[in-house]
């Protein structure tokens, strides 16, 4: 056997098939790479190296102009970028926060207690995930307004905690991952439902809520405020930055830089999700 | 037992949900009501709805051409990315599963990157651009290959594929990080259990052990792959424009906000949605029954 291996090895396992699988990895990693490095290298291209012919994959003179050049269009509005920057991260914080509390506690009760109406419930959700949003959106606009939240946070924040993909993400985690003996025994020794969630259920599906974590902090880091938000100093970072990309090929550069700014904040909260998971995984002796 | 007495036997469970029920009562199930009614009403929203009854499908199905090409374009679409980015989600996760920790945490980021990474998938109209600056176009003029510059974005014939390889390209987002998540939970006495009763092969083993302790992941998994590829609308505008040259990426998703947005028809719009709702159900059922032959006979 190969002193060096990449793969934890089981009986079940063959060269050639380790091979076919590295073949087959190392393709699809290429073709995903490629462009992803080209969107990294173009934001620390100069301007003329957008002109260079044939064009090169990788910048040869790498500069900071392009970064330089989006604080000094940022810094003449009259909004400071702080601004915008603090406005994402507080409906994308109380937004994720409040969904995951929410949706948690739900796909619990509806994945481990039998009650009457909670298949109808799951039923729901599963078909609410099929319907386009963009018509409901009337109806919602109606629904906010009447809560007088246009033009505030609560506007995008309060309909976050009601998103349905994160609960049904949990609902699997919770069939899979809880065992109902393991409830019965708690239940036993005379522990209440709100404790068995908290100190049971929630520290075994931590892999699932750091997953919810890392979808929904994606939706919301997106989230350009819509319809709902229009006073400019609530607005948020993407809507600021969003007129700046689509302005042709004099603002390339720039655009290269927005788009690596933009793109580096979800990787981040992915990385430190990431190992956290792989970590919970290892330590709860579910892996092994 | 009574269901009454049930219900209040339960009466902590309905606490559990009642917090997520009422958002999700308030925000997505009244206003989904609300659009199937109006898509039997002609509403522009400015005046009050009217009530029209089948005019709006009727309309979409024997007037509308535009809607029949994007029906059409929708199913190419949706047939290709689909299973596609499914089968693509679910082999990568099962691949890089085997691979040490340190590897698989490179690999993942490396391959879950494209999704997450918002707008990077401007990049493409770069590549792609009809211009000779464009990466594509000035390769293969420096090469010699052809002798002047492809509207690719422009040019009907190449819009649908490039969109379809743009779109797996960005793939491999919630499904994917699912089914790492999901395999990751896999008790591995179970395969220890497995080998000693005669799993030769890793591909028995996906098939025997690892597919039905996945099912639930997987049926997760269907429903993304389902709503992704019928409802992806941002990145084929931001692709190809809006609307597309000859319509050649005017899928269902776009004609809804071409009537809703547009054209402020919002009775057709939801009648639209609604149409889309049903096709999507329909697939999701099929797929469901499929689901539940899979991984050798439970």
């Amino acid at each position: 056997m190969m002193k060096f291996s990449l793969t934890k090895r089981r009986v079940s396992r063959s060269f050639g098939g380790d091979l076919f699988i590295f073949v087959i990895l190392a393709m699809m990693a290429a073709f995903m790479a490629i462009p992803m490095v080209l969107a990294i290298s173009n934001a620390f291209k100069p301007l003329n190296e957008f002109f260079l012919f044939p064009p090169r994959l990788i910048v040869r003179n790498p500069t900071m102009d392009n970064f330089l050049n989006l604080f000094t269009i940022m810094g003449g509005s009259w909004v400071p970028l702080s601004r915008y920057l603090l406005n994402s991260l507080i409906i994308v914080f109380f937004g994720t926060a409040g969904n995951v509390l929410f949706a948690s506690l739900a796909a619990y009760a509806i994945s481990k207690h039998k009650f009457p109406g909670a298949n109808l419930f799951m039923g729901m959700i599963v078909l609410s995930l099929m319907f386009a949003r963009e018509v409901t959106s009337i109806p919602n606009y109606v629904i906010i307004a009447s809560f007088g939240w246009i033009n505030s946070y609560w506007a995008v924040i309060v309909p976050s905690w009601g998103s349905t993909l994160g609960l049904y993400l949990m609902k699997n985690f919770i069939d899979a991952m809880i065992p109902d003996s393991l409830l019965e025994a708690a239940r036993i020794d005379g522990a209440s439902e709100w404790r068995i969630f908290w100190q049971l259920v929630m520290p075994i599906v931590k892999p699932a809520w750091l997953t919810m974590i890392i979808l929904l902090f994606q939706e919301l880091w997106r989230t350009t405020g819509g319809n709902f938000i229009y006073s400019e100093e609530l607005r948020t970072l993407p809507s600021a930055l969003g007129q700046i990309v689509s302005g042709g090929v004099a603002r390339q550069g720039v655009g290269a830089a927005v788009i690596l700014l933009m793109m580096l904040i979800p990787i981040i909260v992915f990385l430190i999700n990431q190992s956290r998971i792989l970590e919970t995984m290892g330590t709860s002796g579910m892996a092994n | 037992m009574s269901t009454w007495a049930r219900i209040k036997r339960h009466k902590v469970s309905y606490l559990f949900i009642a917090p997520f029920g009422i958002l999700f009562f308030t925000f997505t199930v009244i206003p989904v009501l609300v659009a199937m009614v109006l898509s039997f009403t002609n509403f522009n929203m400015l005046q009050a709805p009217s009530f029209v009854g089948w005019s709006n499908y009727i309309r979409l199905f024997l007037e509308d051409e535009v809607f029949l090409i994007a029906i059409k374009n929708t199913f190419i679409f949706a047939s290709i990315t689909g299973p596609l980015s499914y089968l693509a989600c679910f082999l990568v996760a099962w691949l890089i599963n085997e691979l040490k920790p340190w590897l698989r945490a490179i690999l993942t980021l490396l391959f879950y990157a494209p999704a997450i990474s918002g707008k990077a998938y401007y990049i493409w109209t770069i590549i792609f651009s009809g211009d000779t600056y464009g990466i594509l176009n000035a390769n293969l003029l420096y090469w010699g290959i052809i002798d002047r510059p492809i509207q690719w974005l422009n040019d009907p014939a190449f819009i649908m594929p490039i969109t379809i390889l743009v779109v797996l390209w960005m793939s491999l987002g919630t499904s994917f990080l699912v089914f790492i998540a999901g395999l990751q939970g896999i008790d591995h006495r179970l395969y220890e259990a497995g080998a000693i009763d005669g799993i030769r092969h890793r591909w028995q083993e996906l098939w025997h052990l690892t597919i039905p302790m996945m099912r639930g992941y997987l049926m997760f998994g269907a429903i993304m792959a389902i709503t992704n590829s019928f409802t992806i609308f941002n990145e084929i505008r931001d692709l190809t424009g809006f609307p597309s040259t000859d319509y050649a990426a005017h899928t269902i998703i776009q004609a809804l906000q071409d009537h809703g947005s547009i054209r402020f028809e919002m009775g057709y719009a939801s009648a639209i949605a609604v149409v889309l709702f049903l096709t999507m159900l329909t697939i999701q059922r099929v797929v469901q029954k499929l689901l539940n032959r899979v991984g050798g006979g439970q």
